[in-house]
């Protein structure tokens, strides 16, 4: 039997066959919807890469299957952007060197846009470590991505304490 | 991974229905799920997808002071939410302190308390192992076995359980609600996951069809919100299990310990609470040498089951230290780095 779901993808309603439904989300979106800024690293959980937002939250997309995700609303690094605008952390990733070989980095990014909403690390550079760290960098451009991220935070708050 | 017939049930009736069919298997978060179908350790022919059903992603304060968790709430979820980390704030500290945070958005509750353990040779189909295969005996009793349990292990199985957020909720006197093709019972959650015993590997003591529909935490359980700790020690700062870990948890009047809770993780397959050394404390100054001697007392019917001896030792110090933070007071706020053995007040810092 095949399976069908219907999902938004960056905005984008989706209806995808699933023929087989072993499929991940991961899979779903680099294989199915050609959507390959999300990648694959362990595949179990371990290192992140594959972090997109499910409903707004963070997620390990490999360990999701995709016949779960029907309805939901996810968010890849391809719709952060607006048209050639980048999006304040990717932006922030550029200016403070947040990567290396860049592989860890859509991941890295995602998991900085979810750590942001969510809201409890605040200017804090430890906080914001442990809130990234389930996202692992082969490159160890780690101290890139904390500055990144606490830049982002930084420009965040601002453009929160102006708007209001 | 094998191939498998993916459902989703309307209700918990339907779910169990289809649960108790031969080779179903229940996906929640699906992140302890999918990983062990990846590395073939299992093989549901059904896969039943209860994470839509209604009514079990709720958090429920009851009339006589006790909470009802769903089954389905997210590990972030409830660690996050106001009311209950300000009323079981060690709970919230060992949640935080466990997985990544995009594995705590998925995994649930239900899942969290039936995870497996992280055994390699649990995790290695080609090894032996009893709890994979009753009888097939287990290849960690000559293995690398450092991890493995000091307490309640028989040789037929020596692994852990892995849950953080088990080893609080064991000392709280938790109660876990189950729903089964034999109707609703409830189990206390120190119980939950068996022992080995002579012949038997011991694991989850659910019956298959069984599943759990929520989580309880007695009234009484949050009078020990001002003095409540969770300490972790892994093999790194963060995003590792528990080499072992220690919930300690005071109920003071003035300087007088008027009933301690203690649980240890990671050192047996059940989370361990330690209801002797909470019986000594009871009545005693929160002094060092008290906490020290609790610790003794917890552990000392701990044995190695491998190369694990240091377990014993650490697990004492983590316990000791526990208990000294949680006399200390709950921190206002959950620590940077929470659970942490490196930083015990805000501002230092660990991560290099
Ligand atoms: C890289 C990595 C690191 C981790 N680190 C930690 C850590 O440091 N500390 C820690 O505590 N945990 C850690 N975990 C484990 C994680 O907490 C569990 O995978 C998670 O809690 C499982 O919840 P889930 O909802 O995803 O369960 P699932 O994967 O969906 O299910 C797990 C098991 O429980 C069964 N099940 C699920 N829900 C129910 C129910 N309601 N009733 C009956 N059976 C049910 C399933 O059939 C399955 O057998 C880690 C996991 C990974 C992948
Ligand atoms: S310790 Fe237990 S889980 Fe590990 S191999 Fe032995 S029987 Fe299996
Ligand atoms: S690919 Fe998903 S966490 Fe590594
Ligand atoms: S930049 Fe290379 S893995 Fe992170």
């Amino acid at each position: 039997m095949t399976l069908s779901i219907s999902l938004s993808v960056n905005g984008e309603s989706l209806s995808v066959p699933l023929e087989d439904p072993r499929t991940t989300l991961l899979d779903l979106l680099r294989e199915h919807i050609g959507l390959t800024g999300t990648k694959k690293g362990c595949d179990r959980g371990q290192c992140g890469a594959c972090t997109v937002l499910l409903d707004g939250k963070r997620i390990n997309a490999c360990l999701t299957l995709a016949a779960s995700v029907d309805g939901t609303d996810v968010t890849t690094i391809e719709g952060l952007a607006t048209g050639d605008t980048l999006h304040p952390v990717q932006a922030a990733f550029i200016e403070h060197d947040g990567f290396q070989c860049g592989y860890c980095t859509p991941g890295q990014i995602m998991s900085a846009v979810g750590l942001l909403s969510e809201g409890d690390a605040g200017a804090d550079p430890e906080r914001i470590r442990e809130g990234m760290s389930g996202n692992i960098c082969r490159c160890a451009a780690y101290p890139g991505i904390t500055a990144a991220v606490l830049d982002a935070q930084r420009r965040q708050s601002e453009n929160e304490g102006t708007s209001a | 991974m094998n191939r498998f017939d993916y459902i989703r049930p309307g209700s918990v009736a339907e779910a169990v229905a289809a649960a108790s069919e031969a080779g179903a298997a229940y996906l929640a978060g699906g992140t302890n799920l999918l990983d062990l179908m990846k590395i073939g350790v299992v093989a549901p022919g059904k896969v039943i997808d209860i994470t839509r059903l209604p009514g079990l992603d709720r958090i429920d304060w009851l009339e006589d002071g006790s909470v009802r968790i769903g089954a389905m709430v997210r590990n972030a979820d409830l660690a996050r939410n106001p009311a209950f980390s300000a009323a079981f704030p060690a709970v919230s500290e060992a949640l935080l302190s466990g997985a990544s945070p995009q594995l705590r958005n998925a995994a649930t509750v239900g899942g969290n308390l039936m995870q497996e353990t992280r055994c390699a040779y649990f995790q290695d189909p080609l090894s032996h192992c009893n709890r994979r295969a009753p009888g097939a005996g287990c290849d960690a009793l000559e293995g690398h076995n450092r991890s493995h349990a000091v307490l309640g292990w028989t040789p037929s199985c020596i692994a852990t359980h892995p849950s953080d957020f088990c080893v609080p909720l064991a000392a709280l006197g938790a109660v876990v609600e189950i729903e089964g093709p034999d109707g609703s019972r409830e189990v206390d959650l120190a119980s939950l996951h068996e022992l080995p015993g002579t012949d038997s590997a011991g694991g989850i003591a659910l019956k298959h069809g069984e599943m759990i529909t929520a989580l309880r935490l007695p009234a009484e359980a949050s009078a020990f919100a001002g003095h409540s700790r969770y300490l972790k020690l892994r093999e790194r700062t963060s995003f590792a299990f528990a080499l072992v870990s220690a919930a300690a948890m005071l109920r003071m009047e003035q300087e007088t310990i008027a009933e301690a809770r203690i649980a240890l993780g990671a050192v047996a397959a059940r989370p361990w609470r330690a209801a002797e050394a909470e019986t000594f404390l009871k009545g005693k100054k929160a002094e060092p040498d008290a906490f020290a001697e609790a610790a003794q007392i917890a552990l000392k019917e701990a044995s190695p089951s491998g190369d694990n001896a240091f377990k014993i030792t650490l697990a004492t110090r983590v316990l000791t230290r526990a208990l000294t933070l949680a006399a200390k007071g709950t921190p206002d706020r959950v620590p940077a780095l929470p659970a942490s053995v490196f930083t015990s007040s805000e501002g230092a810092t660990a991560h290099a």
